[in-house]
């Protein structure tokens, strides 16, 4: 039997060939989380199984450890502004506490990564991927004016608790606001985010994830990670589960990943995602390859990714051609056997023209009959209004 | 009825001119929750180290090899219905296919049960 190991990124290799660890590593490892290396460290792909963590994700509390992603701060005297040099959302009209997603895009109008942007108050706090996030850094650094500080929290964890019990979890082992008359856990909604307080623990929360379901991630010191993950998942509904879990989840969800959904030969009409420009920011335009962008917005798209429901029981995965009739009009992106769907689905790029007609996948030589599905997969439970 | 392993994780239970094939245990655990696989029709001619099988996790395919060369005789249809079985029985009813040697010589160069316990402690 070949070997199956989890698809590691491949982005952003070579700069960083050493794999590094995590601050949970040895927590992962006592709690029998199988390791493999993705986006440069070594991390847990599961625990139990993949089918059991995405399950008990969406019916209780999953526990991931993304602290492989990049978490940064970017402060100085007009810096939402600068920052809307180089993305195409509206960062000025951030109010505090909200975050938004956004996208950093090249000249082109290709996507360099996907991110997240929190308006922190007196600093703007972004999220961006682990496998780029070198990358990210330096053409932040390059790109942003001398008046602009980043700083890169590589002393920090992230942890993401999602599901419909991570509420509970969260209010209950005694996350608080950290200052008085501040939002607590049960008061922010989703793309909300406070700073919170766990036995004198300093955790920046906020209201959001990448699974679909309800859920939190919190941003909190390495040193304190061990203990906290130890407090959430000594809650009955708390789970730890791994990155398998977590890419069924947000492909169910119908999330992109960056570096296989989305590349820098991508713009952002074709990923589907002309939501994150801003309806200032497509009047004003401003942003790299605005003209590339706005004109595809206008006439449409060459090609765009869409989400496919898969005849059959067999897995459509990324990199299988998509074919109408003989001729190739596409590729899968991303692809695998949904748990809660119960069947494969995937996503992928068809040329626009194609997508009314008949479409197949070929794998292994045989053609796989695929129907273009409106995303999600699994309907988003995000709280939106508070209850 | 003698079972051999290969170093790929594939067993093979021998009787006679003719022998069943499937992955142990161990692999099963590696692959994680099954939810597909592809056996060989019969009628084909695989060689010792052929792509024989398909057996695919939620996360991804991995290619099961012909322990040695043969004809398949039959594929295991019951995978059809229930994928599962690979996890919940690898050594018996998970099965992939049957096959008839054509050089049984091929035989000795795999391991006996012993052998690859050892074999997969080691890994």
């Amino acid at each position: 039997m070949s070997d199956a190991e989890f698809h590691d990124d491949g982005e952003g290799e070579g700069a960083e060939p050493e794999i590094l660890t995590l601050p949970l590593d040895a927590w992962h490892r006592a709690r029998g989380g199988r390791m493999v290396p993705f986006a440069g460290y070594h991390m847990p792909v599961q625990y139990e199984g993949i089918m059991a963590e995405h399950l008990w994700t969406r019916d209780s509390a999953g526990l991931f450890d993304v602290s492989h992603m990049g978490q940064l701060t970017i402060s100085g005297e007009g810096v939402a502004d600068a920052l809307e040099a180089l993305v195409p959302g509206d960062i000025s009209a951030l109010k505090p506490g909200r975050m938004r997603y956004s996208l950093l895009l090249n000249e082109e109008g290709g996507i360099l990564d996907d991110l997240m942007i929190t308006n922190a108050g007196d600093h703007l706090y972004l999220v961006v991927n682990g496998a780029v996030k070198w990358d990210d850094i330096a053409h932040l650094r390059e790109e942003l004016p001398d008046n602009i500080t980043l700083n890169h929290g590589d002393d920090l964890a992230l942890l993401a608790l999602q599901g419909p019990k991570a509420v509970d979890a969260l209010a209950d082992i005694g996350v608080a606001p950290a200052q008085d008359g501040g939002p607590g856990v049960r008061d922010l909604v989703f793309m909300q985010a406070a700073p919170m307080v766990w036995r004198g623990v300093a955790l920046g929360v906020s209201r959001s994830g990448y699974t679909g379901e309800d859920g939190y991630e919190i941003s909190l010191s390495a040193d304190a990670a061990e203990q906290f993950a130890d407090a959430l998942c000594a809650y009955d509904a708390v789970k730890p589960c791994g990155l398998g879990a977590r890419d069924s989840l947000r492909l169910e969800a119908g999330l992109p990943l960056y570096g296989h959904d989305l590349d820098e030969g991508t713009d952002p009409v074709e990923g589907d995602l002309a939501f994150a420009i801003s309806k200032r920011r497509r009047e004003d335009g401003g942003f790299p390859g605005a003209g590339r962008i706005l004109a595809a917005i206008a006439n449409g798209p060459q090609r765009k990714r869409v989400g496919f429901a898969v005849e059959g029981r067999q897995p459509v995965r990324e990199g299988a051609p998509v074919f109408a009739g003989a001729v190739q009009v596409g590729h899968i992106t991303s692809g695998g056997f949904a748990p809660s769907v119960g069947a494969p689905i995937a996503m992928g790029y068809v040329a626009s023209d194609a997508l009314s007609g008949p479409l197949e996948a070929e794998v292994r030589g045989k053609r796989i009959a695929l129907s273009v599905t409106a995303m999600p997969f699994v309907p988003h439970r995000y709280v939106r209004k508070g209850v | 009825m003698p079972r051999y392993f290969t170093q790929d994780h594939e067993w093979i239970d021998v009787d006679g001119d003719s022998a069943t094939v499937g992955i142990t245990d161990y692999a099963q655990g590696q692959l994680g929750d099954v939810v597909f696989v592809e056996v060989p029709d019969a009628g084909r001619v695989v060689a010792k180290g052929d792509d024989a099988a398909v057996v695919e996790s939620v996360k991804a395919a991995s290619d099961v090899y012909a322990p040695v060369s043969g004809t398949v005789i039959e594929g295991n249809s019951g995978l059809d219905a229930d994928p599962s079985l690979v996890n919940s029985a690898p050594e018996g009813d998970g099965w992939f296919f049957r096959m008839a040697l054509s050089d049984p010589s091929e035989l000795e160069g795999l391991m006996d049960a012993a052998a690859y316990q050892t074999y997969v402690d080691s890994l």
